[in-house]
């Protein structure tokens, strides 16, 4: 046990720890943006309503995202614990300003961490929270023609307050009747404090991977001459570019689109 | 760049002992000629004081030639003052602008205490490298050179990481004041070549007990550190400790604990 303490609490330890729980963050990112884009597809929600809803009723993903959830926290609660310690390695300042060539990302990571901490909670306090443990998102049917292959939308009022979700077919009709999710972002989306404070968030999030992506294959110790530029490049273009743009482009759309 | 003597004003960290309380006093350099290093720019100040009946300013130096890392001084937010790759020593006043006020301060880390003024003590180094940073050789009649074939690369590598001379401007520069720069190159230089391998991983995890035990920070990658090397060692050196440090911990079944190779 003490030598497994000695590796998890030496300095290099607490990095690591970072290292694996900040990639797995990064990897996570790639499947909700993805599923996210379903917010794109004009079918009245009907996509992103079922998959929000094979989110949160598929049990293997469930235990993913309790993983996820940990990762969140450990990753929070390890930077403030280094933060703190390298702060004691230095109890007096500079009188003059550190003038050393190193990005703001890299000086910056607590500060954009933290907002992202705040972002997170935010975020899942209006969708996550209100999605799986109240009533207050409205429920919707969809009635599929199996012959045409025309979908209907309409609302629905669930029978008993235990209703989560239904899918059945009558008379070459496929009915399916989840919760609106995609209401409620919408309407979340019209609001511009919200929009402007989810744009500066992916922004955080963009400068956070710039720095934080390679910096946690350089903790791992995975250093190549043919390998890190690539670390570099996806870090910087996917990272630090695609993916912040397009969940930044999410709120910006709806914002938009409501004004018309 | 000026041609005729520099009048300059210094602020410069005064501390009469570790326990006392510093401040910075502002002196003025007067006639200093361009072609002076820092050190001579500091000594002349330090004659004037002296015949002044006051305490001269005390700094770190030593060979004055850029290669004991003996000399020091945090100058206007620069380890080593501004240009690159030199030490203060080779530091010269002509990089400075005739009436340039410049801010002198010591190496700031707990693991660096202050002895007086600008002087401060780094034995923690020191005391990094006793814990592993050695190779364990049988004395006896000299071994033929060339006996053990290195290839160039690893052998300049090697050599790369050896030129560090533990100043401690990692340290300074570093946001964090980690010492990872220094303890990566000193793992690096010996654990690259052949003559290092019995120790290899008992070296790299008793380096790296020692330097946490010193109250050094931990690595940001922020790279401030690799940026004012006067060596220049590349940061490269870190990511090959963490290498060697999580294989010894994490992937190696045969016990290659901290004290298996001094037992």
């Amino acid at each position: 046990m003490s030598e497994i303490k000695q590796t998890f609490n030496s300095s290099l330890g607490k990095k690591l720890i970072m290292a694996l729980t900040g990639l797995f963050l990064c990897t996570f990112l790639i499947v909700h943006l993805g599923g996210n884009l379903l917010l794109f597809k004009d079918d009245g929600g009907y996509g992103f309503n079922l998959y929000a809803n094979f989110l949160t009723h598929f049990p293997p993903i469930e235990v993913i995202a309790y993983l996820l959830y940990l990762a969140i926290l450990v990753h929070a609660v390890y930077a403030l614990v280094i933060t703190l310690n390298n702060r004691k390695a230095r109890p007096v300042g500079y009188e003059f300003t550190n003038k050393a060539p190193a990005t703001w990302s890299s000086k910056n990571m607590g500060l954009l961490g933290s907002i992202l901490f705040l972002f997170i909670v935010i975020h899942m306090s209006d969708f996550w929270y209100n999605y799986k443990y109240t009533n207050s998102v409205a429920y919707k049917e969809y009635r599929t023609d199996l012959a045409t292959g025309k979908t209907t939308v309409s609302d629905y009022t669930p029978p008993a307050a235990d209703f989560e979700n239904s899918a059945s077919t009558e008379n070459n009709v496929e009915i399916v009747r989840v919760k609106d999710l995609h209401a409620r972002v919408a309407s979340s989306f019209t609001q511009p404090w919200y929009v402007v404070f989810y744009v500066i968030a992916m922004g955080a999030v963009a400068f956070h991977l710039l720095h934080g992506f390679q910096s946690a294959f350089r903790t791992l110790g995975w250093v190549h001459r043919k390998y890190t530029p690539v670390v570099y490049f996806i870090g910087t273009w996917f990272f630090g570019v695609i993916i912040p743009l397009g969940f930044a482009a999410m709120p910006v759309v709806y914002f938009i689109q409501s004004l018309k | 760049m000026s041609t005729g003597n520099m009048n300059l004003t210094l602020k410069i960290w005064r501390q009469k002992n570790p326990d006392a309380k510093g401040a910075f006093v502002t002196y003025k350099a007067e006639g200093i000629s361009p072609d002076m290093s820092f050190l001579e720019m500091l000594d002349v100040v330090n004659e004037g004081l002296i015949h002044k009946g006051e305490e001269p300013v005390f700094f770190d130096h030593d060979c004055r030639e850029g290669i004991c890392g003996m000399c020091s001084l945090y100058i206007n937010g620069h380890p080593h003052g501004p240009k690159d790759a030199i030490t203060t020593c080779q530091l010269h006043m002509r990089t400075f602008h005739d009436g340039e006020i410049i801010v002198i301060e010591p190496w700031r880390a707990a693991a660096f205490p202050v002895i007086k003024d600008l002087a401060v003590d780094r034995s923690a180094f020191d005391r990094i490298q006793q814990a592993g940073g050695f190779v364990s050789v049988n004395t006896g009649g000299v071994p033929d050179a060339n006996i053990i074939p290195i290839p160039k690369v690893i052998a300049d590598e090697a050599m790369n990481s050896a030129t560090c001379i533990g100043c401690g401007a990692c340290v300074a520069a570093c946001k964090n004041a980690s010492a990872m720069l220094f303890v990566s190159a000193k793992v690096s230089q010996l654990g690259m070549l052949p003559q290092g391998q019995p120790e290899r991983y008992s070296r790299v995890q008793a380096m790296v007990a020692q330097m946490d035990a010193e109250g050094f920070g931990s690595c940001t990658n922020t790279g401030a550190c690799e940026a004012e090397c006067p060596k220049e060692i590349k940061m490269t050196n870190i990511s090959r400790m963490n290498n060697d440090f999580f294989s010894a911990k994490l992937f190696r079944e045969e016990g290659v604990s901290e004290h298996a190779a001094g037992e």
